[in-house]
Formats: structure tokens, sequence, C-alpha cells
């Protein structure tokens, strides 16, 4: 009897523990981007209370806005188990289209910016229907969209259009407008890909395409809808860098690709299995805006090893996820 | 001819070659049959550095879906300003500086794999980072020097015999090589193996984690002796030394008839495709057509190539 009953007692004692361990794990995993990006806050506030002001954040934060857009658009691509490495090239094309003929054709830049997102849709359709792998698709396509913004901006220059520089120049009361838009963003993005049933086929398109098509749903269509979405945000993207640089430069998203990558992987997304998260992925990109040059610049770090830095924070953030994950299983 | 017609869907890869062959008649046609020679010699001297770290990039690509190496231009960037700085511009010095570049790239390689294993994150990523960190090291340690290769040096990766380059020579021996450790070895038929089914390569006994630490630290390898070759032949490092062969590793092995879904390699088609890759810039030079178009085109061609090819089955 004695027996009998303790391994009872034990057992769902012992369970509770692992469930309690398994849920903990999990909440450090969903903290894991908020908790990195106060990290870098504090860290800033430590080394400079003056910049955590309204004026601050705004300085800081200027250039969070288009890189958040960039790395959603990257998000959606990778939500599909494929990687866009022409994400930085094509908000670079972008802007020069908006510091040209967006300004002096409007009818013009808005009908050129159309068809880029049409041509974003139509690799997808490409990639899914070919079965091509999307790194060199998508590497070959770096080539195109910098070749067109060469051939439109042969030099730096041109200027944003006077409705874009106020959009983007706006100041709000209380709330710095790049936390503005960063929230307005990360709320559009989560509504769209995790609140809407067509969000979750989406992401079931990475997660296990296998089940969905039996299911029977056309693969097609969320790889163009995937892609469509990333050209649409990045549009945005290269707008908005346009409204706040003023001016364009054939090279000046050069390092996007990166940065948005970076980006989604920061905000706990996954390469394979759908499993990414847009407000994770808009704090990952604002630790990355803020990790890479404003807290670098108050440590006194040299401008030679900022890339590094943004190469050093992708790591320890994934050492401590996989140090998670191992507590996990 | 007509056997080469009936061979030609055994042998996909051979198109590259035919493509390449057609570009140059193209180009010699609009000069009026001038400079051919020299083109083709030309061809072959910038071919060899995209075969190079080509072959270093298709061993890795072969190990499945997933592995590819990202940090190859930074790489060879760094490889090279460490190359020229141990020569010193002191041709007794060169064995020791490609020695220091082969295992720069090398230990690149090494802690590439050493990131992919103990954070367990896909090889992209891995990569990626390593190359953010690799490239500021290379401009942290290459600025403000002015790096020239030892005059003895850079006539040798410049030397050649009846139009063809050395160097060419010695990367077509490298390449058979290459071959034949593919098909021939038990690394080579290792790395298929695992490249086919990992789970079944490790149930049959391979040890799987040593191939793909070798695998990569080949690649790294092969990417830090281009890299000081490189400086050689353009008579100089600098940090964007590297950067066109991101593209030109992966598009060469892709184009080249490697399968992205590993498991399927092929050493002669990366041959192909660099020769038709340089040609093609060579040909859009010759008719003098700008920088911008030049990228459209190029970028154009490789997405059109690779989407006639068809990807995995």
């Amino acid at each position: 009897m004695q027996a009998d009953a303790t391994p009872h007692a034990a057992t769902p004692g012992a369970r509770r523990h692992t469930r309690a361990g398994i849920v903990s794990a999990r909440a450090v995993r969903a903290w894991l981007p908020a908790l990195s990006f106060a990290l870098v806050v504090g860290a800033i506030a430590l080394l400079n209370p003056r910049a955590i002001s309204y004026l601050g954040f705004n300085l800081m934060l200027n250039l969070a806005v288009p890189i958040a857009l960039a790395t959603i658009a990257q998000m959606f691509v990778i939500a599909g188990n494929e990687l866009d490495l022409s994400i930085g090239p094509f908000v670079g094309f972008v802007g020069c289209v908006t510091a040209t003929w967006l300004r002096d054709a409007p009818l013009l830049g808005a009908t050129v910016l159309i068809a880029a997102i049409a041509v974003y849709a139509a690799l997808g359709a490409l990639i899914y229907l070919r079965s091509l792998p999307s790194i060199v698709v998508t590497l070959g396509m770096s080539f195109v969209w910098l070749g067109l913004a060469i051939l439109l901006l042969p030099k730096p220059g041109g200027k944003a259009p006077d409705w874009l520089l106020a959009m983007v120049g706006y100041q709000p009361p209380w709330i710095p407008l790049p936390i503005l838009a960063a929230l307005v963003i990360a709320g559009v993005a989560h509504f769209g890909l995790m609140r809407t049933s067509y969000g979750a086929i989406l992401r079931g398109s990475g997660g296990n395409p296998a089940a969905l098509a039996r299911a029977g749903w056309s693969l097609l269509k969320t790889k163009v809808v995937l892609f469509g979405l990333a050209g649409c945000f990045g549009v945005l993207s290269g707008m908005t860098l346009i409204g706040i640089t003023t001016s364009a430069d054939a090279n000046i998203g050069s390092g996007y690709t990166l940065l948005a990558i970076a980006g989604v992987i920061l905000g706990g997304g996954e390469f394979v299995g759908g499993r990414v998260s847009p407000v994770g992925a808009v704090m990952g990109a604002l630790t990355m805006a803020l990790a890479a040059s404003p807290l670098l610049t108050f440590m006194n770090i040299p401008p030679d090893w900022q890339v590094a830095a943004n190469g050093a924070i992708l790591i320890i953030v994934l050492a401590v996820r996989a140090l998670v994950s191992t507590r996990e299983q | 001819m007509t056997s080469l017609l009936r061979t030609l869907p055994d042998k996909p890869w051979l198109w590259s070659f035919l493509g390449a062959l057609v570009l140059w008649l193209i180009t010699v046609a609009f000069t009026g049959g001038q400079g051919g020679g020299g083109m083709l010699t030309a061809a072959l001297a910038l071919s060899q550095f995209t075969v190079i770290v080509g072959i270093g990039q298709m061993f890795v690509i072969t190990l499945g879906p997933g592995n590819v190496d990202l940090s190859l231009p930074a790489n060879i960037g760094l490889a090279s300003a460490v190359a020229m700085k141990v020569m010193d511009g002191n041709d007794s010095m060169v064995v020791v500086g490609l020695v220091a570049a082969l295992a720069c790239g090398a230990a690149i390689g090494a802690a590439n794999f050493a990131l992919i294993r103990a954070l367990r994150i896909p090889p992209i990523i891995a990569t990626l980072s390593a190359s953010f960190i690799i490239e500021s090291a290379d401009i942290s340690y290459g600025r403000g020097l002015q790096i020239k290769p030892p005059p003895g040096f850079a006539d040798f990766t410049n030397l050649q015999f009846l139009g063809v380059p050395l160097l060419t020579i010695l990367t077509i021996v490298f390449s058979i090589g290459a071959g034949i450790v593919l098909q021939r070895m038990v690394y080579g038929r290792s790395v298929l193996a695992i490249g086919q089914n990992m789970r079944a390569a490790w149930l049959a006994g391979l040890p799987v984690d040593r191939i793909r630490l070798l695998t990569y630290t080949l690649s790294g390898a092969l990417g830090g002796i281009d890299g000081a070759l490189l400086a050689g032949y353009f008579r100089g490092a600098n940090v964007d030394i590297g950067n066109e062969y991101l593209l030109a590793s992966l598009a060469v092995v892709v184009i080249g008839g490697t399968s992205v879904a590993g498991g399927k390699a092929n050493v002669p088609g990366i041959w192909g495709a660099a020769l038709f890759l340089v040609l093609l810039l060579t040909m859009l030079n010759t008719f003098g057509v700008s920088a911008g178009l030049r990228m459209l085109i190029t970028g154009l061609v490789i997405v059109g190539v690779i989407a006639a090819a068809g990807g995995r089955e």
C-alpha cells in the first residue's frame, strides 16, 4: 500500500515540476527579444542618461523605422521558409524612385513602385513553380535592383517629395514618432499574420507545406502573397528612408539585407517551420538599430568594429536561445 | 556533333560551356576578330578565382539543404590582407604568406562550423554573423596600410604559357583532384551520402560531424588561398576584393549542375558556369555598356538561367 502510493504521489508532483520548467523556458524564449531590447536601452541610459528623452529617442530611433519595415518584409519571406537576399538593394531602388520620379511625376513613380511589388509577387511564383533556391534567385535579383537604381540615379542626389518630408517630420505629443510608428507596424503585422485565418495559412505554408497542400490550400498563392507582402513593406521602407535622409543614393539600402535578417532572428524567428513573431521582429529591428550605432558610440567603440558588434549581438542572442532550448527539452 | 547532342540531356552542365562559347563568338564577331585569344586568356584567369571558391562552396552545398557558406567574401578579404601583410613585399616570405592565408581561411571555416554545431543555428545565419565579425576584423587590420604583393609573387600569379595562365593549369589540376575526391574517395562519398540523407548517413555509422567540420574548413581554406592569389593577381589587397564572390560562388555551383537540395555535385559544370559568367561580363564591357546596365543584365541572366535549369525535383 505504502509502496503503491508513493509513486502515485510523486508522479504528479514531478510532472508539475517539469511543466513549470517548460513554461519558464518558453517564457524566456518569448521574452528574449524584449529582454535584449531593454538591455540595450538600459545600457544607453547608464552611459548617457540624457539620451533617454523625447528628443533623444527621436534622434536614436530615427533610422529604426525603415529598418523595422524592411525586417517585417524579410519576416514574411522567412515565414514561408525562404530567404530574401535582395531586400537591401530593393530598398535602395525604391529610395531612388521616391527621390526622383515620385516627386517629379507622381503618377509614373507610383506605377513603378506598384510594378516593383508585382515583380516581388512574381518572384514568389517563379520560386515555387520551378522549385528554385530562393537564396540564389534573390541574390541575382539584388543585382537587378542595384543596376536599376544606378541607372536611375548614377550619382547621389534627388529630393524627397514634400508630403513625405512632412509625414516623417511630424512630432506627435508625448510619444516620439519612431516609437509610435514601431507600435503601429508591429500591431498591423501582428494582427494580419497572427490573428487572421489566412495569416495562419501563410504561417502554415512554412510550417508544414505538404499538410497544407493536402488540405486544399494553394501553396502557389501563399508564396505569391508572402513575397507580395515583402514587396509592399520593402516599398514602405524605402519611402520612409528617403523621407528621413531627404535625398537618395543607389547604395543607400545596402546594409539592410543583413539588418533585416538579423532583426527577424533576434525577434525570435526561426529559419524553418514558419515560426516568426512580428512584434519580436520589430523589437529585434529596434535593438539592431540602437545597438548598431548609438550604443557603440556611447561605449567609444571605433566605427571599424561596429559591423562586428552586429554579428556579435546576433551570436550572443542565439547562444542564449540555444541554452534555453536545451533546457526546454 | 550528333553524339554531343545526344549526351546533352544527360549532362546539362555542358550547356554552360556551350553558352560560354556562344558569348565568346558574339564578342569576337563584335570586335571583328580582334583580341579573341587575349579575351580567352583573361577569361581563364578570372574564372580560376571563381572556380577555387566555387569548389569549396560546392562541397558545402552538397552537404544538404540549408548548408551554405556566406562568409566567403569576408574571408577572402581578410585572408588577402593577412597574406600581403605576412609577405610584406618580400619574395622570400611568399610561401609563409600563402600558408598564413590558408590557415586564416581554415580557422574561419572551422569557427563557422563551431557556431553551427554549438548554437544549433542554420549555417546561413552562422556564416552571415561570422562574416560581420570577419569584415570588421579586416577593416581594422588592413586600415591605413599599403598592402602590395612581393613583385615575384605578383609575376607568378600573372605568369602564362602560350596564352594559358599558369594558375589556370594548377586550378584545372586541382579541379580534377576535387572531382576524384568527390566521386572516388571516402570523404567525398560521405559528403554525398550526408547530403542525400543526413540521418541515414549517421545511422550507417558515418562520422557526420567530422565530415561537416572538414567540409566547412575546406571551404574556408579555399577562400583563404583564393584571397592571397587574388591579391597577387590584382597587385594589392583591399576590403572589397572578395565582394563579388558571394553571388559568383553560389551561381557557378547552381548553374554548374550541383543540386541545392544536396547529395549531387558536379565539378566540370563549375568551370563552364564560371567561364560563362566571366565571358558575359567581357561581352558587356566590350559593348561599352554602363555599370548599371551591366549589373541589371548580369542579374537577369543569372535568374533566367537558374529558372530555366530548374531546381530540385
